[in-house]
């Protein structure tokens, strides 16, 4: 710290009375806790990432280039170019059966994370109440906090393959109720909504007049039957904001180019935030996912199918371990139980890292119902999934063992 | 030609990234049974697919020095068996790792393996170039190889992810 920031904070008071207390309240992230507790060891395999391990497809990377070195470094247009956006309408159409506008309902966003920043900033009132589904990634809370929102968890449970039931919805909404935060596929959980599954939560969105953020970042990682938008679901298109982009499908996390769609009043609001904090998402990202949408979509059905592979790798590996998995349709986690280990979530994870040199997270970071499970994730090669589920099998057995 | 089904097409990727895996691996893998992924492996044995199971080395790595050749060759081809006949005459020499027949400028494309240059340049003054059918060599020698049935060999490419990411 230099001088004039030790007499400042010396002759008046601490720094950190300076912040807002909306996000001064805001604790830190339990995953963050153990981020600082892996970067310390040595030699793990690391089943903690949420990310692909693959990289972005070459003519993707390709494109981008060549659009640099024809000198295409400049602003977009604040809602991304009218090729990209025309491009996400078609895409959503065809994979998705929703269709948007490109013209008024699509923003491409700095990633699926600022979508979700926008339609939380555009809609909350101070007071609202925000209805997240839990286990969940873990930035939904904290986002609604610092919009001045309260945060109210609904637990969701292993044995409804951690779906989301309209009694438990409805159990939770009270008359300040506003929105409604789904992720399905699910990080953490794998869990996938059908159709039919929508339907009773539906009628209760329409009911309590709820507007619905649906994040579907996984959309393209389903296993089992085809993925669902929520906006799909009669009646739902105008209640609902759509989420998305290109990181986890397209293994584009870096680019950070995410895309969101819903009623052009509600993209119109998110607009105006978007244009006075980012301008628009970078430019060459967006050639990228361009790319990406006309020509690389068989690159994406080979990488699903890679996590498809591993994803019954480890459900088994998980079970003949002795630990209870449920099977996830999608995403690239699982989410096995340990709790007949008799161990916390944290406990088993700092465990499991110190004494089997595997980094997975522990579940009660996700909120709601997390606790007595592990986050594991599948972006990584079959060796090294093989070699981790060999490590853990070993350790529960030690545990076990010692109980 | 044969035509396989999805199963040994699935099989064949699996194997080709990773020649180890146990048929009980490739069946948890492609979540089918373990006797059909066997079935399928004796098939595509049988049916001479899967040829041989080898390790991709990199023997610029190891201390064995060896050279390697790129040969163009130009032919006349032979009356009823074209390159064939001549074809099979090179590739039976130990030294010829492989020999490909080539559209372009050249017909056959021979790769020569021995221990030094010397070893490489009589092969094809003393055994190539003397065959009948012959009318021309070229050859290129390999200073360095980079990239061999879709392996990078310089690629140790660090896993850069964060150890935990949301």
């Amino acid at each position: 710290m230099n001088l004039k920031s030790e007499a400042f904070t010396d002759s008046n008071k601490a720094m950190s009375s300076y912040l807002s207390p909306l996000v001064r309240e805001i604790p830190s992230s339990g995953i963050r806790k153990f981020f600082d507790l892996v970067g310390s060891n040595k030699d793990i395999i690391t089943l903690g990432v949420g990310e692909p391990d693959f990289t972005t497809p070459w003519h993707m990377r390709e494109a981008c280039v060549y659009s640099l070195e024809r000198g295409f470094t400049s602003y977009t247009s604040n809602a991304g170019t009218p090729e990209l956006r025309e491009a996400i309408s078609e895409y959503l159409n065809e994979q998705f059966d929703v269709r948007y506008d490109p013209k008024k309902e699509i923003i491409v966003t700095v990633g699926g994370s600022e979508a979700i920043d926008l339609a939380l900033r555009a809609l909350i009132v101070p007071g609202d109440e925000i209805l997240v589904p839990e286990p969940c990634y873990i930035s939904y809370s904290p986002i609604t906090s610092i919009g001045g929102g309260i945060p109210v968890g609904i637990e969701t449970f292993a044995k409804d393959e951690f779906k989301l039931t309209a009694e438990a919805l409805e159990a939770k909404i009270t008359p300040k109720s506003k929105v409604l935060i789904l992720c399905y596929p699910s990080n953490p959980t794998g869990a996938t909504m059908t159709y039919e599954d929508w339907l009773p939560i539906a009628e209760l969105v329409e009911k309590h007049d709820l507007i619905v953020i649906s994040d579907e970042i996984y959309a393209e990682l389903n296993y089992g039957d085809k993925h669902v938008s929520f906006a799909s679901v009669p009646g739902m298109m105008d209640r609902t904001i759509l989420v998305s982009g290109f990181s986890k499908a397209f293994a584009m996390t870096g680019w950070r180019i995410g895309y969101t769609c819903g009623h052009p009043d509600l993209i119109a609001a998110m607009l105006k935030i978007h244009q006075y904090t980012v301008m628009c998402a970078p430019s060459m990202g967006q050639v990228a996912a361009l790319e990406g949408l006309r020509n690389g979509l068989g690159e994406k059905d080979r990488m699903v199918e890679a996590y498809n592979q591993r994803r019954r790798l480890m459900v088994e590996g998980f079970r003949d371990i002795g630990l209870e998995c449920h099977e996830p349709r999608g995403a690239f986690y699982v989410f096995p139980s340990i709790q007949s280990t008799g161990l916390s979530s944290d406990e088993f994870a700092q465990r499991l890292l110190t004494e089997a040199k595997v980094a997975a997270v522990p579940g009660n970071v996700f909120g709601l119902g997390g606790e007595g499970y592990l986050r594991c994730s599948y972006a990584t090669s079959v060796g090294q999934l093989t070699e981790a589920l060999d490590r853990i099998g070993h350790f529960v057995e030690k545990v076990k063992k010692e109980g | 030609m044969t035509e396989l089904d999805d199963l040994k097409l699935k099989v064949l990727e699996l194997l080709k990234e990773d020649a180890r895996r146990t048929p009980t691996l490739l069946a948890t893998l492609l979540g089918v049974d373990e006797q059909d992924v066997c079935k399928s492996i004796k098939e595509l044995e049988d049916q001479h697919v899967i040829v041989k199971y080898a390790a991709v080395v990199n023997w610029d790595k190891v201390d064995d020095e060896k050279v390697t050749a790129l040969i163009e060759v130009q032919i006349t081809p032979e009356r009823g068996r074209g390159f064939e006949g001549i074809a099979e005459r090179i590739y039976l020499y130990p030294q010829v790792k492989s020999v490909y027949l080539m559209s372009g400028a050249y017909d056959l494309l021979v790769e020569v393996e021995g221990r030094n240059l010397r070893e490489v340049a009589n092969f094809v003054s003393e055994k190539l170039s003397p065959i009948d059918s012959v009318l021309s060599t070229k050859t290129n020698f390999t200073l360095k190889k980079y990239k061999q049935d879709g392996i990078i060999f310089e690629d140790h490419q660090e896993d850069n992810r964060l150890m935990i990411s949301p």
